[in-house]
């Protein structure tokens, strides 16, 4: 087994589990801190396959801002513990489960069938991810859906302070 | 050199995962990261693909992901505050005057 | 990248509506007058920039790289999203100040709104159709959630938020695998290398998934559950915003991108059916339902998923006629939406009263105007003949019976049946009830005169289906 190998096994692995555990957590605090394990191992997996760019942004974005939020308003508003996650309408949990696996069944089958295109050279998926590469697409192919960006933050700015401020005048 | 198909299916794992989380949990914000954790799961499709292909345009879409999620979660956070000063509660099941 | 000067005819609307979301947002905050200004600005915009886009409908171009189109139809569903727009601004005027929630973000959230319509309608890419979409669905949740103290309010945007992004997670998890199966996210080349068949399963299963997120945003069964809460809690304008306008702006994504995919081989045995069974379920669930609703709104929203039906046989279609049908019918839609919403919200007491049909009781002999204008909006939608929903549900129709769809044109024309009982009961109630209702009409004149040129234009496409119906087939 090489490196990358065990690597991949080891993040997917945290992955998985960390995604199973946030979302049958009882203290939605512990389910957020589980999101941001989940996240983390995501981004392990970003550097496996040479996106460090998109590696790095995961950290700093996902887990360090808007994780930050989450815990921040979940601190704020202490929602009650929930019960054990089976312990209220297990049926309904159960088909979810099974619709749920159906579902992974579905598209891991389709994932095996299909045939994969092009398989590109480890010199330029190294090349790819590079933030000169992507700043380099941002700036010329993709400005306009840059620009526009910016303005669905800065309607997310306008909305946060529209609907959550406390005195509006 | 870890093939395709396993980020795909880990990739389709995490959202299937999520979808199950949106439709079994009743805490308002629960519920929302779960929907993160969709979000997340097509980023890691969309990234996979990307550097199998050589082709930046996959994660370009992920950056687009990333800031348009910061932008809902600012908005999904502000209307759960807005909410939460009215009613005192997040759980999906108690918001119900208008039926559902 | 070029730079042309010259080029900036073509998208100068966007640039227009850009600046004036910057401007609008320093004039809130500096100007003390700018409860007078704000609504004006942003009528006056939109009026303008619906004219500059018939302007430039003939000229054809492609900017930023091939990141947008302009021209054609991408013009004619600008200028419906700007003078839709415009309407929805001077219904909102009287409006927001009898309800007591005037912020002047409302007109700067609408301005947004719109450009993000924009973007979406003149996308050559699928990030920008996610992009675009993305600024109009936030704009939406917070619009939806304006009147932030009422708890009618909050639970509509909450209940839209979560399931608006829920919607998401499948159409970004679908474009990553229509982008696994294409290898590119431009439009032009999407369908290049997309196949029909079994190799191709990840690609289809991708377009699913993005049809299914859209499916939600049209507002078809069963991705519908959002519809009648949101419709009902959301203040009226917001209301008239988003199942106008907001739908027509979805619509032209699914135009943009699944339309194409029905050239393919073999698309007509996945694809119709996929959209037909959604169509189907959308008219009669729809019209099934609306009969029991009491509340105008809920009914309005019943009616909005029965019409979100109906364009979809047009898409189902798969020919150009079809494409056609539904722009016509978008146009034809909106306006007599817009005017409906824009007479309940004049007819809305202030602490949300008056909003039940039985309300509505004896309102023929009080407010003969409004009353008129109200039942022509009914008729309309039902789709009696002199009336704009005619004609669009005709061109929809001949466009499946075309592509072999009898079936679905004679589901669709069961469905009209059904819906004229619930339409019509409004102009019963309103003309026959016993009058015993207390009404507090605010006048407004601003509203008044959106709602006229609602009917005005629902009446014009009436008359003239064809000449309209030629302008839009032309490109």
């Amino acid at each position: 087994m090489t490196l990358e190998q065990v690597l991949f096994g080891f993040f997917a692995l945290v992955a998985v589990v960390s995604a199973v555990m946030m979302i049958t957590g009882k203290n939605p605090v512990v389910s957020a801190l589980f999101l941001v394990l989940n996240f983390g191992a995501l981004s392990g997996t970003y550097v496996l396959l040479r996106a460090q760019f998109i590696a790095v942004v995961q950290i700093i974005v996902y887990a360090g801002a808007i994780m930050v939020l989450f815990l921040f308003v979940l601190m704020l508003l202490r929602p009650d513990r929930e019960q054990s996650y089976f312990k209220d309408k297990p049926q309904m949990k159960l088909l979810a489960i099974i619709v749920g696996v159906l579902m992974l069944a579905q598209i891991a089958y389709a994932v095996l069938s299909t045939t994969t295109g092009k398989v590109a050279e480890e010199a330029s998926r190294i090349e790819t991810g590079t933030i000169e590469n992507i700043g380099r697409e941002l700036y010329t192919t993709y400005l306009l859906p840059f620009e526009a960006i910016a303005f669905v933050l800065l309607t997310a700015t306008l909305g946060a302070l529209v609907l959550s401020k406390k005195k509006l005048d | 050199m870890i093939p395709l198909e396993y980020y795909l299916i880990l990739s389709a794992f995490l959202f299937v995962t999520g979808v199950t989380g949106v439709i079994t949990r009743r805490n308002a914000i629960v519920v929302f990261m779960s929907i993160e954790l969709m979000l997340n799961a097509a980023n890691l499709t969309f990234v996979a693909y990307s550097s199998f292909f050589g082709d930046v345009v996959g994660q370009l879409f992920v950056f687009f992901v990333m800031a348009v999620a910061a932008a809902e979660v600012a908005i999904g956070l502000a209307i759960i505050i807005a909410l939460f000063r009215n009613k005192e509660t997040i759980n999906i099941d108690e918001i119900n005057i208008l039926k559902w | 990248m070029d730079f042309n000067l010259s080029d900036i005819t073509g998208y100068l609307p966007l640039v227009i509506l850009a600046a004036v979301v910057l401007i609008s947002l320093v004039i809130e905050m500096y100007i003390k007058s700018a409860p007078k200004i704000l609504p004006w600005l942003t009528v006056i915009s939109f009026l303008g920039l619906s004219y500059q886009s018939l302007l430039t409908i003939g000229k054809p171009g492609s900017f930023f790289n091939n990141m947008l189109a302009t021209g054609g139809h991408v013009n004619i569903f600008w200028f419906l999203f700007n003078f839709g727009g415009a309407v929805v601004a001077l219904i909102t005027i009287d409006y927001l100040k009898k309800t007591e929630i005037y912020h002047g973000e409302y007109y700067i959230l609408l301005q947004s709104s719109v450009l993000g319509m924009m973007l979406i309608a003149g996308a050559k890419d699928l990030i920008m159709v996610f992009v675009g979409l993305e600024l109009m669905s936030l704009t939406f949740y917070i619009l939806a959630g304006f009147a932030r103290k009422r708890l009618f309010s909050n639970e509509a945007a909450l209940k839209y938020f979560l399931l608006g992004a829920f919607a998401t997670g499948f159409i970004v998890y679908g474009l990553a695998l229509i982008y696994g199966s294409s290898q590119t996210l431009n439009i032009d080349k999407l369908y290049e290398h997309f196949t029909f068949e079994s190799k191709n399963i990840v690609g289809i299963i991708g377009l699913f998934l993005f049809f299914a997120g859209f499916a939600f945003k049209i507002a078809s069964v069963p991705f519908h559950m959002w519809v009648p809460d949101v419709y009902q809690g959301a203040p009226t304008s917001t209301t008239a915003l988003m199942s106008t306008v907001g739908k027509a702006a979805a619509f032209s994504a699914l135009i943009i991108v699944v339309s194409p995919a029905f050239g393919k081989e073999k698309a007509t045995e996945i694809l119709t059916p996929l959209v037909a069974t959604f169509a189907t379920l959308s008219m009669v669930y729809g019209s099934i339902t609306a009969i029991m609703q009491t509340d105008i709104k809920r009914m309005l929203a019943y009616s909005s998923i029965v019409h979100a039906g109906y364009m979809l046989i047009g898409l189902a279609a798969g020919n150009k006629e079809g494409i056609d049908g539904v722009i016509f019918y978008l146009i034809a839609y909106s306006f007599m939406n817009l005017g409906a919403f824009g007479l309940i919200s004049v007819l809305e007491g202030k602490e949300e009263k008056n909003l039940a049909i039985s309300d509505y009781t004896g309102l023929g002999s009080k407010y003969p105007v409004l009353a008129g204008l109200l039942a022509l909006f009914m008729f309309s939608l039902t789709g009696i003949p002199p009336f704009a929903a005619f004609f669009g549900k005709y061109y929809v129709f001949m466009a499946a019976i075309r592509a072999d769809l009898l079936w679905l044109a004679i589901v669709g024309i069961a469905a009209s049946a059904i819906s004229l009982y619930f339409y019509l009961r409004v102009v019963v109630v309103m003309y026959f009830g016993k009058d015993e209702s207390k009404f507090e009409v605010t006048s407004s004149n601003p509203a008044l005169t959106g709602i006229i040129v609602s009917a005005l234009l629902v009446i014009l496409m009436g008359v003239l289906p064809g000449s309209i119906i030629d302008l839009i087939a032309k490109f």
